[in-house]
């Protein structure tokens, strides 16, 4: 089978699409989980405040979502915009 | 389209994308988890100033978030890049961008982590010094964006400077060289000076009294942690601005390619080996403020000891750009340089960081009984030369493979 130029370019950005993807979940995924972990560890220790807690945990995890929604963006960009 | 250079800029410039936010996102996302996790800790133990921590994190989460966004930039310009009629080299130039910025921003993102940790913890426990936690915080973490800065640096020079008159062979391993020189190298000076900026915030709200002291040896051992990702990015301008034209592009690709990964992997080490003393001796001085004298002076030679395998690095990387080696494209003679740089560069990651480690626990004993200071030192120092002992190795073996082979 002829592979054409187009076809390549299209498969590097597919590949790019994935590695952005895979590598960036990491980040988010640890960071988050070990703000959920301490959340959970200080409403055990004091439970009257499990909803500010909560609500700390959300937002502190949102800001550290940030850049695998960026690494999200930016695959897909590479799918299906360029 | 055929395969002109078109489609290989083109892959390229999208794949370096897919670099940059991919490794960009992995560091600011730690660092902002795990500032999260101590706000949620220093919330639970004091309630009543969840206002005044919840501010600090977002304050600190948002330069964390910086490197993160750098890397997003260079993302997006990569990814709409549009350069018809390029010669081919500016592929590995895109590729090398995204190596550099989103290597770079992983250090810088996880060190800002530390000192935001550190000042929402010490609000929860001291809020009248909240102020100065806050300040002192944002001292620390601009620091640790340092490497991420040069890493974008680096990527906009890939990405903007006209590189057409250098030769595709060796050209093309210049410019990833580059990229993966600045890059590797910002890892370990953007986390490590992160640590003296964490523990320095946390020192201050249980000492608010000895603030200046534990700022000014703050400055200093974070300054010191910085020098890793400074040789990365001397070695990435040498790569980018020698004129490679006059020398034969086989083995010469390998020896440059060499070059960038020698000085870049082997900042690594160093570059956390010089932050875990100076938060040592952040903190030790916090503990005991009359004890500065002697644990900067302590914190410093160890320090420079540690920065040994990266001054290694730095000069197998100088041997691989400037020695002249006749063109051949016979295995043996592109491998054994391309070998000599990953050896240097593996070899001075375990030094740095244990010589580091060792230097950390000298200075804290130090601090708490400086009368023991000449002992320690000297101890420290032996303990440190056994460390040094597989770099040294490394050393050898990268120099028997560039000249004895």
């Amino acid at each position: 089978m002829e592979i054409a130029g187009a076809d390549l370019v299209r498969a590097a950005a597919l590949m790019g699409a994935g590695i952005a993807m895979g590598l960036g979940a990491i980040g988010p995924g640890v960071g988050e989980g070990f703000a959920a972990g301490k959340a959970c560890e200080a409403i055990g220790k004091n439970p009257k405040e499990a909803g500010l807690l909560t609500r700390t945990m959300l937002v502190g995890q949102a800001v550290s979502e940030s850049t695998g929604i960026y690494s999200l963006v930016v695959a897909l960009l590479l799918i299906f915009v360029v | 389209m055929e395969y002109t250079s078109d489609v290989w800029i083109q892959s390229a410039a999208y794949l370096g994308a897919a670099f940059s936010v991919g490794f960009g996102a992995i560091g600011a996302a730690l660092g902002e988890g795990y500032a999260a996790g101590a706000a949620s800790q220093a919330i639970g133990k004091n309630p009543e100033q969840s206002g005044a921590i919840l501010k600090n994190m977002l304050i600190g989460q948002a330069v964390a978030e910086s490197a993160g966004i750098f890397a997003l930039v260079i993302s997006m310009l990569l990814a709409f890049v549009h350069s018809p009629e390029a010669p081919l080299i500016t592929a590995f130039a895109y590729l090398g961008a995204g190596l550099a910025m989103g290597l770079s921003a992983i250090g810088s993102g996880m060190g800002s982590g530390f000192p935001a940790a550190d000042a929402c913890r010490g609000i929860a426990d001291n809020p009248e010094t909240q102020g100065m936690l806050t300040t002192n915080m944002l001292i620390g973490s601009a620091i640790c964006q340092t490497p991420a800065i040069f890493g974008m640096v680096v990527a906009f020079m890939l990405m903007f400077v006209d590189f057409s008159q250098q030769p595709l062979w060796p050209g093309w391993a210049a410019l990833l060289g580059a990229g993966l020189s600045v890059g590797l190298a910002a890892i370990g000076s953007g986390a490590g000076s992160g640590i003296p900026a964490g523990s320095s915030t946390a020192g201050m709200a249980r000492q608010p009294a000895a603030a200046t002291t534990i700022r000014t040896n703050m400055l200093i051992g974070s300054a010191v942690s910085q020098t890793p990702a400074i040789f990365g990015l001397v070695v990435a301008f040498m790569l980018l601005f020698i004129d490679w034209s006059g020398k034969p592009g086989w083995p010469t690709w390998a020896m440059l390619l060499g070059a960038g990964l020698s000085t870049g992997l082997s900042a690594i080490g160093p570059g956390i080996g010089n932050g875990l003393t100076a938060g040592e001796a952040a903190s030790g001085i916090a503990r005991v403020p009359e004890a500065q004298g002697p644990v900067t002076t302590t914190m410093l030679i160890g320090q420079t000891v540690a920065q040994s395998t990266v001054i290694y690095g730095f000069l197998v990387s100088l041997i691989l750009l400037f020695i002249d080696r006749p063109a051949s494209q016979a295995m043996v003679d592109w491998a054994a340089p391309l070998s000599a740089g990953i050896c240097m560069g593996f070899g001075g990651i375990g030094p740095g960081v244990g010589e580091g480690y060792a230097a950390a626990y000298t200075v804290r004993r130090i601090a708490r009984d400086a009368r023991q200071n000449v002992l320690l030192t000297r101890v420290m120092l032996v303990g440190q030369a056994v460390s040094e002992s597989t770099g040294i190795y490394s050393l050898i073996v990268a120099l028997l493979l560039l000249f004895v082979i």
